[in-house]
């Protein structure tokens, strides 16, 4: 089973929710198909969606909700 | 006044400070762990870091501010623009806790920041406002009287919302009694109030605001400022005076804005926005913000009153400098909003290491910025750049400073607006004076 790593393109704060009192987009164990939404990238009061890329299922998250992330930090694995 | 806490960041904390500075008070910046090394903490006399980047836990807390100027014996405090200025608990709780709030007082803050509330206050005040509701509507039956009376398309407004937000277009009386109760659901659950407003679509009209001034005695206004150059509703690009505006019409918005910051008892500087529609040649009131503004620097560059050093003075208790009189606006000013932004990217924020950053100069020209070359704009704020403002002795010569402006302006590490907004200039539409609120959004669809 390949490991696929999901990576932000651009700084900012994640969140794993649309809003803080809605549900996380996705959970570990879940499967996912390659256009869905992962997370949320904050930046410059702007929202960026972080899509799974691959269809596959959520290995483990890298980051949690509200931490500040680096372009090219990983996200996500998912496995394949 | 003996010590001033700023409550902000960027380019208006660094404003601030300079203005304190020539009138020899002390500063306190306040900065997040991310703006340890910003520019307005680096100006500051002294600096209290006051919580993590996020601005929910750094510059939008209360307490953490208020902690900040305890500490640090600051007297008084300048919210700036956004972030705790308009919040009228703020303003009360700064008075409460024995210091000077620089800015109107709570109450005014309050029945501005209400916008049905700002609407009523205007109409006593004799100010046109655009046909609609009087305040909240309570049920579909008013809702389908008021529009019907206003004409559609109608915009359903939510009263605790703003800046574009909360906003539903409604077409026709069938549409009006489907939407009515989802616009009210909607700013129930956004904004935490329920109360919607009615209001008569205004089409192909002018964003026109006046700068006013008071001290609890005198109120006077600074003339306008043209700001129909948004995107997303945010202004791009601000002008005064307000080309194509006939003078009559500048004459009744100005007094009918210095009759509503005297109803009002309104101290220190507050801008008062207008739609003009050029085909009715009418104007009405849409909100009055309750704050400095971001482009203030254009009024300043015609009339040559400092507006932030102004504020100071009447909230330290003096009386304004100067009377209407002594208002006397001279030549043609443009501001540009620089923004670290792609514009061929849907305008996606580019933060980053500034590696290169060399402001335009020479006769005329001003820039206003929170960084210099070598800082790094964080990802976590806005994504203004710098301002730009130009002053010339008619609009063409200002117009043709701001092009050179732009194309000396030296930045690297970050993407920004430059070329976009030379591009804006440049169309026909602003060379000419005829654009309106809907112009540049127009513009892009079809470029």
């Amino acid at each position: 089973m390949a490991q696929h790593e999901v990576r932000t393109p651009i700084p900012g704060v994640f969140y794993r929710r649309p809003a803080p009192d809605q549900p996380e987009y996705v959970v570990v164990g879940e499967s996912v198909t390659a256009g869905q939404t992962i997370g949320l990238v904050e930046v410059m009061k702007q929202y960026a969606e972080i899509k799974a890329g691959v269809d596959g299922t959520i290995v483990s998250f890298q980051v949690e909700g509200d931490d500040i992330i680096g372009p090219g930090d990983v996200i996500a694995i998912i496995e394949v | 006044m003996k010590k001033l806490l700023i409550a902000n960041r960027g380019e208006i904390a660094v404003r601030i400070i300079r203005a304190a500075k020539e009138l020899g008070i002390p500063t306190v910046a306040v900065c997040s762990e991310a703006d340890r090394d910003s520019l307005h903490a680096r100006m500051a006399d002294e600096v209290v870091e006051i919580g993590p980047a996020s601005a929910a836990k750094s510059y939008l807390l209360v307490e953490a501010v208020l902690d900040a100027a305890r500490a640090s014996g600051a007297d008084a405090i300048h919210p700036g623009y956004g972030f705790l200025s308009e919040r009228a608990s703020f303003a009360q709780a700064v008075v409460e806790a024995g210091m000077i709030w620089v800015g109107p007082d709570a109450a005014s803050i309050s029945v501005m920041g209400d916008k049905a509330e700002a609407i009523r206050a205007a109409r006593r005040a004799g100010v046109p406002t655009i046909p609609g509701s009087d305040g909240p509507v309570v049920d579909v039956e008013e809702a389908l009287r008021v529009a019907e009376k206003a004409g559609y398309p109608v915009a359903v407004k939510a009263a605790a919302g703003g800046g574009g937000k909360g906003i539903r277009i409604v077409e026709s009386a069938d549409m009006m009694r489907e939407q009515l109760p989802i616009a009210q659901a909607e700013a129930r659950a956004a904004f935490g109030n329920g109360d919607v407003y009615i209001e008569r679509m205004v089409l192909g009209a002018k964003h026109i605001e006046v700068q006013v001034f008071g001290d609890g005695v005198n109120y006077v206004h600074l003339g306008e400022r043209e700001c129909s150059v948004q995107r997303r509703r945010q202004k791009l690009i601000e002008e005064t005076p307000a080309p194509l505006l006939p003078s009559d019409v500048r004459d009744a918005m100005c007094s009918a804005s210095v009759g509503l910051a005297e109803a009002v008892g309104y101290r220190g500087a507050g801008t008062v926005e207008f739609l003009y529609e050029p085909q009715r040649n009418e104007f009405y009131f849409i909100e009055m913000n309750t704050r400095i503004q971001v482009e203030h620097p254009i009024t300043e560059a015609v009339t040559g009153i400092d507006l932030v050093l102004e504020q100071l003075l009447v909230a330290s208790g003096e009386p304004m400098s100067f009377t209407q009189k002594d208002v006397q606006s001279r030549g043609h000013a443009i501001e540009v909003r620089l923004n670290a932004e792609n514009p061929d990217m849907q305008f996606m924020p580019s933060p980053g290491l500034l590696e290169t950053f060399t402001m335009p100069a020479g006769p005329f020209v001003r820039t206003d910025s929170g960084f210099i070359a070598g800082d790094t704009v964080p990802p976590f704020y806005d994504s203004l750049l710098a301002k730009i403002i130009v002053w010339g002795r008619n609009r063409d010569e200002a117009i043709a400073r701001m092009v050179r402006s732009l194309r000396e302006l030296e930045v690297s590490g970050v993407v920004t607006t430059a070329a976009f907004l030379e591009r804006v200039i440049n169309t026909p539409e602003f060379r000419s004076g005829e654009y309106d609120t809907v112009f540049l959004e127009t513009w892009q669809a079809t470029a």
